[in-house]
């Protein structure tokens, strides 16, 4: 019995704190700026980016990972999906590969985790060579020194290198920079604007009928990604999986959990999302920009740890982590309503952030 | 060099809880003479020195050195009173050089700045007084071998002026080479009147160093005296010499059947060393041997969680590449050692721990159906008659016993024929230690009426009449080496303790 209890109040812990807060806010401001259903549409959206971003970062942060490329693979994504339509794929297949372009990135992160260095290593030359070569001897010629050159490769860091696992934290720094660079090497330093408007435009503003006249169709995007995130984490074996090697990685060895497996594919997942968050943003902005969504890799993580996340790995939930998210939001939307600076603003999240753990690790002191 | 003052520890005792680790304990170190501490792992000779090194504090007792009273509060004072510690795994700082480490804590230095050419000079002669003026000054002190490791370690003891030296298993990791160079220095050291504690399991190293040696089991002194009128077979007799508890259980009928687990000339990378064993359906076959012999290695291999080298290994009579994943999926598994660093997710639910390797039975088209999972877990609950609330408590709120009942409880719930388990009993509760005997008994048997078959179950343990008490033939490992299994009926203590200890074959 007392168990149920406390388990309630750990569940409901960062809602109560987001309930305090919007109370707070709707108290201080005048009329009903604040509170109006518009400004709550308002709200929701803005947190969709970080928040559908901050689901999959969830998966990682519960089984002991970090993630800190979040922001460089949105970027990334919002350019993939810009070249895309300029190249007129259409607006489907231009938003899959955003998605796909996120995957791949976590798949890479996965894979150097686990000490595919030379692995990914010898992918990475495959494709800038038979980028480079192409023009020369044609495709065909291009794509066959590319897989020669990477074969070997790939083939010689298997028996020079072996495996290396990196920490999380060192290959997602890495990649902080070098996808940044990426997505300003996709347009040339330059934004890209693709021509005309699509369905792809919308998602972020309020449709005409049905569900996307309640809610804009990017904010159903992200509460549709959490609910599934939510039951794979709560009712699968990968789920419990996840849990498990953060928990103690070495007990979920020894339970002949395949780590390295479940590792990879969370990553994978992980950066799928961060691709979804992509066209969430894509959407807002109307172009791909090289310099978009600077500092969501930090916010994405708060969002997670005010959420009652570990970074210890082993806690977390997809709920929570809405909640963190929606949370920040209240409190940006609210200070630019009580007619507060931005620094403010900035102090405020801050102090969040710092008291939510607090918070948190009081709960753990029994 | 003038004699050290004598070390007296006098009825030391020491309670944790309910267990008392030592009743009344006394020891003396002189100055000039080489004092053996012995007995089997869990005596207490680890609780005595860590009281001697200020770690712990005793509950009752006295301790002296010279004629001043001795109570370090932690092991800064007890090193500034004179009394270094050489543990088994090494206290260095890896990255650090020779000389820092020799000097670590202690740099000479001159304003605010440590003054280099007095501390290369003090650890040259402290390494001049261990004879190894040729140990590099400047390298980091990994890129050392073990054996070289601990002579700086001893010399860091001498740099800060103790006068008594306790070394606690200094030889386990040492080539007999290295070993006999040891012996030398610590002979000399003897000369020149510093007192030495000489922790070890090796009697043999006991009777060739030790001027005078003190025998502990179950936390008290049983033996001291002379080492010159010890014999090995004495003190063999002395560490083990209890009788059996009523602790065991009553031995069901066990019908050994077809073999299960097959190993052949075993290798790992460091241990074991070809080890081969057959395990048969229906029988308990016992691992015995000192810590540090290689019994956690060898079933980690097997298991696939230490990397094999050589050899085989056969599960009912197909051979099977080790990993933990395919080692479950035929039908093994390994019940940890280490509770908490291994065995138990701690921030997990019991039904999650004892779930984990057999989620895949309670899914239905890939949903985990949680009603299932805690219906087996309260299953389990009661029949190993576990104290738990709920079966999503989480399993760190239990104590020690009833999570080795939950760590155990995972194989039965994954359904395995083979038990691989590694000291089933290490730190738990006497009347837990009882009800997990009569359970490995049980399983054993097999229940004919309710179509259980009996199960092939292996024991690794340090504590000999466990496995005496359960098994029905018992191998030992010595440095890494399997003994040829034998019929527990031929055995004894005292024959396993000698092979265990290396003092020869029993006559």
């Amino acid at each position: 019995m007392k168990l149920r209890v406390r388990n309630w109040i750990r569940a409901l812990g960062p809602l109560l704190g987001l309930i305090v807060v919007w109370c707070l806010f709707a108290g201080l401001t005048s009329e009903d700026a604040f509170t109006r259903w518009s400004n709550q549409r308002l709200m929701l959206v803005q947190t969709a980016v970080v928040g559908t971003a901050a689901v999959g970062a969830t998966l990682i942060i519960i089984a002991g990972g970090i993630d800190l490329s979040v922001g460089s693979t949105i970027a990334v994504a919002t350019m993939v999906i810009a070249l895309l339509l300029r190249a007129e794929t259409g607006p489907t297949l231009a938003a899959g590969g955003g998605v796909a372009g996120g995957l791949l990135v976590g798949l890479v992160i996965g894979a150097l985790v686990i000490g595919h260095a030379g692995r990914v290593a010898a992918g990475v030359l495959a494709c800038v060579l038979t980028w480079w070569l192409t023009p020369h001897l044609g495709l065909g010629g291009g794509c066959l020194v590319g897989l020669l050159g990477g074969g070997i490769t790939w083939a010689l860091s298997d028996r020079l290198l072996g495996r290396v696992p990196l920490s999380p934290f060192i290959v997602t720094l890495g990649l902080w920079g070098a996808l940044r660079g990426l997505a300003k090497g996709l347009g040339d330093n330059q934004p890209i604007y693709p021509p005309g408007q699509t369905w792809l435009n919308g998602l972020m503003s309020e449709g005409s009928g049905g569900l996307t006249a309640l809610l804009p169709s990017g904010v159903w995007v992200m509460l549709v990604v959490a609910a599934v995130f939510a039951l794979v984490l709560a009712r699968t074996r990968f789920g419990r999986h996840v849990f498990a090697i953060g928990s103690n990685e070495e007990t979920a060895r020894l339970c002949g959990i395949r780590v390295d497996l479940n590792k990879v594919v969370l990553y994978a997942l992980a950066g799928g999302c961060a691709g979804l968050a992509g066209v969430l943003q894509f959407s807002f902005l109307s172009m791909g920009d090289p310099t978009t969504a600077q500092g969501y890799e930090l916010k994405v993580i708060a969002a997670v740890v005010i959420g009652g996340a570990s970074l210890t790995g082993g806690e977390g939930s997809i709920r929570g982590t809405l909640v963190g998210a929606l949370l920040m939001t209240v409190v940006d939307n609210g200070c630019t309503k009580l007619g507060l600076d931005n620094w403010v603003q900035e102090i405020v999240t801050g102090a969040i952030i710092v008291g939510a753990v607090t918070l948190d690790q009081l709960r753990h002191r029994k | 060099m003038s004699s050290g003052p004598t070390l007296r520890m006098e009825q030391i005792e020491k309670r944790f809880g309910a267990t008392i680790a030592l009743a009344g304990v006394s020891l003396q170190a002189a100055p000039g003479r080489i004092h053996a501490l012995i007995g089997e792992n869990g005596a207490g000779k680890s609780t005595l020195m860590k009281i001697l090194s200020g770690a712990l504090q005793p509950d009752a007792g006295t301790m002296t050195l010279g004629d001043r009273p001795y109570a370090p509060a932690d092991c800064r004072a007890a090193r500034r009173a004179g009394v270094a510690m050489i543990y088994q795994e090494l206290s260095l700082a890896p990255h650090l050089s020779v000389i820092e480490n020799v000097l670590l804590g202690d740099l000479p230095r001159r304003g605010p700045l440590v003054d280099w050419p007095a501390a290369r000079a003090a650890a040259a002669e402290a390494l001049e007084a261990v004879g190894r003026p040729d140990l590099p000054l400047d390298a980091p002190v990994r890129q050392l071998s073990v054996a070289a490791q601990q002579i700086v370690e001893i010399a860091r003891g001498i740099a800060t002026g103790a006068r008594t030296l306790v070394l606690d298993e200094p030889t386990s990791s040492l080539t007999r080479e290295d070993t006999a160079h040891l012996f030398a220095l610590l002979k000399r050291l003897r000369a020149r009147g510093y007192a030495i504690i000489y922790i070890s399991h090796f009697l043999e190293e006991v009777l060739e160093l030790s001027d005078s040696y003190t025998v502990l089991r179950d936390g008290r002194r049983v033996a001291t005296g002379t080492t010159a009128d010890a014999t090995i077979d004495g003190l063999v007799a002395e560490m083990v010499g209890r009788s059996m508890d009523a602790l065991y259980p009553h031995r069901g009928q066990r019908t050994p059947g077809e073999t299960l687990l097959e190993l052949q000339s075993l290798s790992g990378t460091v241990k074991p060393t070809d080890a081969s064993l057959v395990l048969r359906r229906g029988e308990v076959l016992g691992i015995a041997g000192l810590v540090g012999a290689g019994r956690t290695e060898l079933i980690r291999t097997v298991f696939g969680l230490d990397p094999i080298r050589t050899g085989t290994v056969r599960i009912a009579g197909t051979s099977l590449r080790p990993s933990p994943d395919r080692a479950w999926a035929r039908g093994v598994g390994l019940l940890s050692e280490d509770r908490k660093g291994e065995g138990l997710a701690g921030g997990m639910s019991l039904a999650d721990n004892l779930t984990l390797p057999a989620l895949r039975d309670l899914t239905r088209f890939g949903w985990l159906q949680t009603g299932r999972q805690e219906a087996d877990t309260r299953d389990w609950i009661e029949q190993l008659a576990i104290r738990a609330r709920d079966p999503r408590q989480a399993v760190t709120e239990l104590s020690g016993g009833n999570q080795q009942k939950v760590a155990l409880a995972r194989l039965l719930q994954a359904r395995v024929d083979v038990l691989l388990l590694d000291e089933p009993t290490r730190g738990i509760d006497i009347g837990s230690k009882a009800q997990i005997y009569e359970l490995i008994d049980r399983l054993a048997v097999g229940d004919p009426d309710r179509g259980v078959p009996p199960k092939a179950i292996l024991v690794v343990s340090s504590y000999l009449p466990e496995l005496l008490g359960l098994c029905d033939r018992i191998g030992v490992m010595t440095r890494g080496r399997l003994s040829p299994i034998q019929s527990r009926a031929d055995l004894d203590e005292q024959q396993i303790m000698r092979i265990a200890t290396d003092s020869g074959e029993a006559a």
